[in-house]
């Protein structure tokens, strides 16, 4: 069985210092594709890339005027666009926020990359809680979120933030932004398209549908305006470290993002994810130095930072040998597959595409070559079947 | 005296009886290769920019869905970032919206497509005052239409606000001084206004344009006001030649008020063509095109949009009843209304009885035949003379087929556009600015 691999690029990578070890150009497509032709040479199933609606912080919930760490990203459903046409079998999941976009922009743009992709989109929507993000905005006032944070962060599997009125809302609207791009993504039956000369008709608009979607976050008319994209429905991720995103995840996502710290945790996250919904699929993000010097390369890292690195996923440091190891040790728990954050690129995106992929090869556990043309076929999932189709 | 250079833009075919798709060349509206086509022959024709329009909801007539024109699009911006994959030197140019989105996340995504593209975004800037589009968005509603634009202004202002705020050196990507961004790099932007109230920092640095070129669709006289205030380039209606001459010097009269010069604003009209060997052939062949645009059904259509009502029970190929038109709604959603659908019925009517046409043949004589038609030598002349005249800066061609339908326009109008001197041979720019003139 192969396990599922997946890298996250961000930046220079995940290490605040990163870019102080290679110095890329972040802000050049050419930078981009160099990472993702990488990662589609050593095989993996996807790339992810981060987003989000404000700059980066140290801070929480405010600018940190700190000049010595990248800042400044792109949006990530173009940058993804961007890098289609220069792969051709790897899965391309840009981060979306849904908090203060349109669903219906969001989900025209998920389907419009399955289109230029030929099938390989996906798609992590992300909350945006942040008082400062808000007033990028202007529209809602948020509460400062500095120490909401820190319960998201410091504690895994912390029960208590369902119980947060604010958090509870943004991801009920999350939940509902996937709801309707979903049904947007199927608004238009498969063979909608009809060209059909003698009547005059280019589609059967029987095979249109509203959507009608009301909520109270908004409502959402359809049908979409873009023709149903070639996985029927992009492959869904979320990453979640509590219940309430874990719930989110359960009902709206094919894949989740979790963070344990050990194979002990991997199995207790896997139980209560399983509780949730037997369908999601479960990948542990670890945060990945790798090399017979990681350690040394971490502690270079954390000096010119200033700070000893932290995540809220695990970090590891050791050989890519070593971790297989853990990977193959977290699967028994339960965990179908990893994304990996490398700490800096290319350094460690290379260690995973050739190191680890060789290492896990070696003891059976990763694909020789590139088994289906689609995301949803290199996941194992299926492609679904349009929910209005059997309506009629 | 060097000549008055000719701008050309490329059109993706659209949603409305333009399109031609029941011919056997007509492709895919959604496949990617066929935006990778027809990108690709307009920047093998030193094409300054490639167009795409956007519509967020679909057409209805009579309370259902449209299905007699080319429905399904892409998302603009993501298509147009695909394309800067595929291409080098040719313009981006995406319709988006700008009464249901925000500024900061528009002006976000505006700028990776121009670092993403290095520095051939456009944005062509629309409003609507609709509620049946809003009907897909948390921002539905309307606004009327002096709202409308005062709400666009504000947005481009503000967009502009967002571009500008990293200083140029704001990037110093220093490993050894450890200076990734330059203390004071990132400003703060904030904004209060009627419309929009941010607060915040960007997170791009300056795009390689610095401001993606800003393109203006409306005709109003609002509509030219805010271009001449705020647009690089406006996409008028105006092919003709006197229609042209007029609204040019209307429009280019205005930007002085805002303390912008002539060249400072480029006017491209929307133009249809059709060639041929000969006159008479590109003639007959304009005649076809007009045919298969408008089919039987589609006939019946546009006579349902004026009259307001059902005439389906009627033959297309038969006389213009004598039924009078319902003035009390329209039929038609998803569409620029008509005005005056009374004074409309009227003239057709008179048309067609002075003409004795069929309702088919009506409909094929009252709705826009090709602007320009004849053979290449003829239809580079008159695009050359309607630059020349000061009738516009150049057109945006709109093919009737996709992908295929600039293919002969480059092959063989192109070169002698270049003959007469009127246009590259070569690009000399990288961004868009550099290629309209703007920079």
């Amino acid at each position: 069985m192969t396990l599922h691999l997946a890298v996250a690029l961000d930046g220079a990578g995940w290490h605040p210092a990163a870019w102080r070890e290679s110095s890329p150009d972040v802000f050049s497509a050419r930078h981009w594709a160099a990472l993702v032709a990488e990662a589609e040479r050593g095989l993996l199933d996807f790339v992810t890339i981060e987003d989000a609606l404000g700059l980066q912080s140290t801070l929480p919930d405010a600018s940190d005027d700190r000049t010595d760490q990248v800042r400044g990203r792109f949006d990530a459903v173009l940058l993804a666009s961007r890098l289609a046409p220069l792969t051709s079998r790897i899965g391309l999941v840009p981060t979306a926020t849904v908090t203060h976009t349109e669903p219906f922009h969001v989900a025209i743009g998920i389907a419009t990359l399955d289109h230029v992709s030929g099938g390989r989109a996906g798609w992590r929507p992300q909350v945006s809680p942040r008082a400062s993000e808000a007033r990028h905005f202007g529209r809602r006032e948020f509460p400062p979120l500095d120490r909401l944070l820190d319960r998201l962060l410091d504690r895994p599997g912390g029960e208590d933030l369902s119980a947060d009125p604010h958090l509870r809302d943004l991801f009920a609207e999350a939940a509902d932004a996937v709801e309707v791009a979903r049904r947007l993504w199927d608004s238009w039956e498969d063979d909608a398209e009809i060209r059909d000369t003698a009547t005059g008709r280019f589609i059967d608009r029987d095979k249109l549908h509203y959507i009608d979607f009301a909520g109270p976050f908004f409502s959402v008319k359809g049908p979409s305006i873009t023709p149903r994209p070639p996985q029927g429905q992009p492959v869904v991720t979320v990453l979640a470290h509590a219940r309430l995103p874990y719930e989110f995840a359960a009902s709206s996502a094919d894949v989740v993002y979790v963070t344990p710290h050990s194979a002990e945790q991997a199995r207790a996250i896997v139980e209560k994810v399983r509780g949730l919904s037997d369908k999601v699929k479960i990948f542990a993000d670890l945060l990945v130095l790798l090399g017979e010097d990681a350690a040394r390369r971490k502690a270079r890292l954390d000096e010119l930072d200033g700070a000893e690195l932290v995540s809220d996923a695990a970090i590891f440091t050791g050989t890519p040998g070593e971790l297989a190891d853990v990977l193959l040790d977290w699967r028994r728990a339960g965990i179908e597959g990893f994304r990996l954050r490398p700490g800096a690129v290319p350094h460690d995106l290379e260690q995973v595409t050739r190191g680890l992929t060789a290492e896990l090869r070696a003891r059976g556990a990763f694909r020789h070559a590139y088994e289906a043309a689609t995301l949803r076929g290199l996941l194992g999932l299926p492609r679904p079947a349009g929910r209005y189709a059997e309506v009629r | 005296m060097t000549r008055k250079q000719v701008h050309l833009a490329a059109h993706f075919p659209g949603v409305n009886n333009t399109t031609v798709w029941t011919d056997p060349r007509s492709g895919s509206q959604i496949d990617f290769a066929s935006f990778v086509h027809l990108a690709r022959t307009a920047e093998r024709g030193t094409f300054d920019f490639f167009f795409l329009a956007e519509g967020l909801r679909l057409r209805e007539l009579k309370g259902r869905i449209h299905d007699l024109d080319v429905v399904g699009r892409p998302e603009a911006l993501t298509v147009l970032s695909a394309l800067a994959a595929v291409t080098d030197r040719l313009g981006l140019a995406g319709t988006v919206n700008a009464t249901f989105n925000e500024p900061y996340e528009l002006a976000r995504r505006l700028s990776t497509l121009d670092h993403l593209s290095e520095g051939r975004a456009a944005w062509n800037v629309v409003t609507t005052s609709d509620a049946f589009t809003g009907e897909n968005f948390r921002r539905g509603g309307y606004l009327d239409r002096a709202d409308r634009y005062e709400r666009a202004a504000e947005f481009v202002r503000l967009s502009r606000e967002l571009w500008d705020s990293w200083s140029p050196d704001a990037v110093a990507a220093d490993p050894a001084a450890g200076t990734f961004v330059r203390p004071g790099g990132i400003g703060t932007v904030e904004h209060r206004g009627r419309h929009f109230s941010v607060e915040g920092r960007f997170t791009l640095p300056r795009s390689p344009q610095g401001r993606p070129v800003v393109i203006q669709a409306g005709d109003s006289d609002e509509g030219r006001e805010f271009a001449a205030a705020n647009a690089d380039v406006i996409f008028t209606p105006h092919g003709g030649l006197e229609d042209g001459k007029r609204f040019y010097a209307d429009v280019k009269r205005r930007l002085a008020k805002y303390g912008r010069e002539p060249h400072q604003l480029k006017i491209m009209p929307g133009v249809t063509f059709a060639l041929g060997d000969t006159d008479e052939e590109a003639a007959e062949n304009a005649a076809r095109i007009r045919r298969q645009q408008v089919g039987p059904q589609t006939a019946i259509a546009f006579l349902e949009q004026v009259w307001g009502r059902d005439m389906s029970a009627y033959d297309p190929e038969g006389p213009l009843p004598e039924v009078e038109p319902d003035l009390s709604e329209g039929v038609s959603q998803g569409r620029v209304p008509i005005k005056d659908r009374a004074a409309v019925a009227a003239k057709w009517r008179a048309l067609a009885e002075e003409k004795g046409l069929s309702i088919r043949e009506l409909v094929i004589e009252v709705t826009g035949r090709q602007t320009f038609i004849g053979t290449p030598e003829s239809v580079a002349r008159l695009i050359d003379e309607h630059v020349q005249a000061d009738a516009a800066d150049g057109f945006i061609l709109v093919p009737h087929l996709t992908p295929g339908g600039l293919d002969d326009f480059v092959d063989r109008v192109v070169p002698l556009l270049r003959e007469r001197g009127a246009f590259r041979t070569h690009y000399t720019g990288t961004t868009l600015r550099e290629h309209l003139e703007l920079a």
